[in-house]
């Protein structure tokens, strides 16, 4: 198949996490906050996995700013559109507020390390969907 | 834990296993299940007539479906899904249900087939998990990107070299050179033909990945007291933990992703036995990475966390050593029939136990042996321990 017919693959939503998903389009990243708890919750549920509250969920901005927990350079992608791209670095970020988060990380192969500094950085993939993926920060 | 104990309250009496292939061309998963239903049935020493119980794991197809298929009328039946612990979390069921009098003999199947090889065929969510967080970051096939993860992360924390890492693939790969129905019999690799397979996911290569495989394994439960219909000697189920302390895809949000829940599921099937690891003779562990089985050894309490991969290196773990583990090749190298990959070890463990191991019988007596089936990255865990007899 030629590159110009395959499309990278986007995201999908729901009524719980519409309010993530608008705040990615304006390049915000936001997670759940239980109150009762005053812990942050990734990722999003209509319970607090802790007090088992499924009212005081709200959700909260945070800064973006983590380290990366761990990766992997993907060298043979389950999609074609990615596999057009392989080697490329995902993996998953420790945000300093505290949640972590699958996300793909925007930089060499090589220079990938555990618990480097790393930064939000959004990509908007379409007029629909905005994602959220990390760099090394600056 | 309770006072309430499993303990040598169930038996194996029988087993049959379908040999892994990458192709079967002209086989479904129900008739794979069916072959299995009938060979293992015999094995046990029973008649259709003789089984009540029915347990299943087969894609795309529910345990009643599958009774009906069969022509089987099950008193008590079930689905389990415990993705790759699916087996030897099967056992645990099947020794309840015989214990308690739900059923009499429990024929147990778990397999795969040419349309996939875990669960019962159900889509992810279009809004679920995966959908949402996973896919437009392009994750890889199967579970190589998250076993990688952990490995990156396991080397970060421990510092374990590459070579220490592959040597249980190795050791392995040698015991598969014994095993006619592996799907690496008659190819031995060493730990630089490993190292030097493609990398897929940094730092694992192609061959510390799992041959996706079509096959599967079943065996025969009944209660400890009522197995002098077999022709085989009996092993007995001593000790058994099953745990999940994360979800899919596990590793992200757990507190420490390279320590599994095995932690806990060894602990409970050892306290249940009231033994030790240092009281096994053998153990058959699910490996469908080389990492899972250092994390899956270690967390069980057979080497210090941090040092399976070393731990490996220094001992002969083939079914010639002191320690025999995974002596039918373990998954790597005997391949991965979906689920059914997880059943190869409770099988094998049973195969052992009764001293069926022909060529790759393990070169020592047995008394006792520890299995473990692990699913979903480290994120479900199921551990048993058999036993020759019960004292």
């Amino acid at each position: 198949m030629a590159e110009q017919e395959l499309k990278r693959p986007v995201p999908s939503s729901n009524a719980l996490t519409e309010p993530f998903w608008e705040a990615t389009k304006q390049h915000k990243l936001v997670v759940q906050y239980c109150e009762g708890c005053d812990k942050l919750v990734w990722y999003p549920r209509e319970i607090c996995p802790d007090c088992w509250t499924m009212e005081g969920i709200e959700w909260r901005e945070v800064s973006g700013k983590g380290r990366l927990h761990t990766f992997t350079v993907i060298r043979q992608a389950a999609d074609p559109w990615f596999q057009q791209r392989v080697p490329y670095v995902y993996g998953v970020v420790e945000l300093d507020e505290g949640p972590r988060m699958i996300s793909g990380i925007q930089c060499e192969v090589e220079d990938a390390v555990c618990d480097m500094r790393v930064e939000a950085v959004f990509e908007d993939l379409d007029d629909d969907w905005t994602i959220v993926q990390f760099k090394p920060a600056s | 834990m309770s006072d309430r104990s499993i303990r040598g309250a169930a038996a194996i009496t029988g087993f049959a296993e379908i040999k892994p292939e990458r192709r079967k061309p002209g086989r479904t998963a129900v008739g794979l299940a069916a072959e299995l239903a009938k060979n293992c049935v015999e094995d046990a020493g029973l008649t259709k007539d003789q089984v009540n119980g029915l347990i299943t794991h087969i894609p795309y197809s529910h345990n009643i479906e599958f009774a009906e298929y069969l022509g089987l009328k099950p008193v008590w039946s079930h689905s389990v899904d415990q993705m790759g612990g699916s087996g030897a979390t099967s056992l645990t069921v099947a020794a309840a249900a015989v214990a308690t009098g739900l059923a009499d003999n429990v024929l147990v199947i778990v397999c795969s087939s040419q349309w996939g090889g875990f669960g019962g065929g159900t889509e992810p969510s279009p809004d679920g998990h995966g959908a949402q967080y996973v896919r437009a970051h392009g994750p890889g096939p199967g579970a190589n990107y998250e076993y990688a993860q952990i490995a990156t992360r396991y080397q970060h924390l421990y510092n374990l070299s590459d070579e220490d890492r592959v040597n249980i693939a190795v050791q392995q790969r040698e015991n598969a050179q014994a095993n006619p129905n592996a799907v690496f019999y008659g190819q031995p690799a060493t730990a630089d033909d490993i190292l030097n397979s493609r990398m897929v996911a940094d730092p694992l290569r192609l061959l510390e990945c799992v041959m996706p495989c079509i096959g599967g394994a079943a065996v025969i439960v009944s209660a400890a007291d009522e197995t002098d219909y077999s022709p085989n000697p009996p092993v007995y189920l001593l000790g058994a933990g099953c745990a999940t302390d994360r979800g899919v895809p596990g590793l992200s949000y757990a507190p420490d992703m390279t320590i599994s829940p095995v932690k806990v599921s060894a602990e409970r099937a050892f306290a249940t036995a009231g033994l030790t690891p240092q009281d096994m003779d053998i153990a058959q562990i699910y490996d469908c990475y080389t990492i899972a089985i250092i994390c899956e050894f270690e967390d069980a309490g057979f080497a210090p966390k941090g040092e399976g991969g070393q731990w490996f290196a220094s001992h002969d773990v083939t079914y010639k050593g002191e320690f025999p583990v995974n002596t039918h090749g373990g998954q790597l190298s005997f391949g991965q029939a979906g689920s059914g990959g997880g059943m190869s070890h409770v099988v094998e463990g049973v195969r052992q136990m009764m001293g069926r191991g022909e060529g790759r019988q393990a070169h020592k007596d047995l008394n006792y042996a520890f299995i473990n089936n692990n699913g979903g990255g480290l994120s479900v865990e199921a551990s048993l321990v058999f036993g020759k007899g019960v004292d």
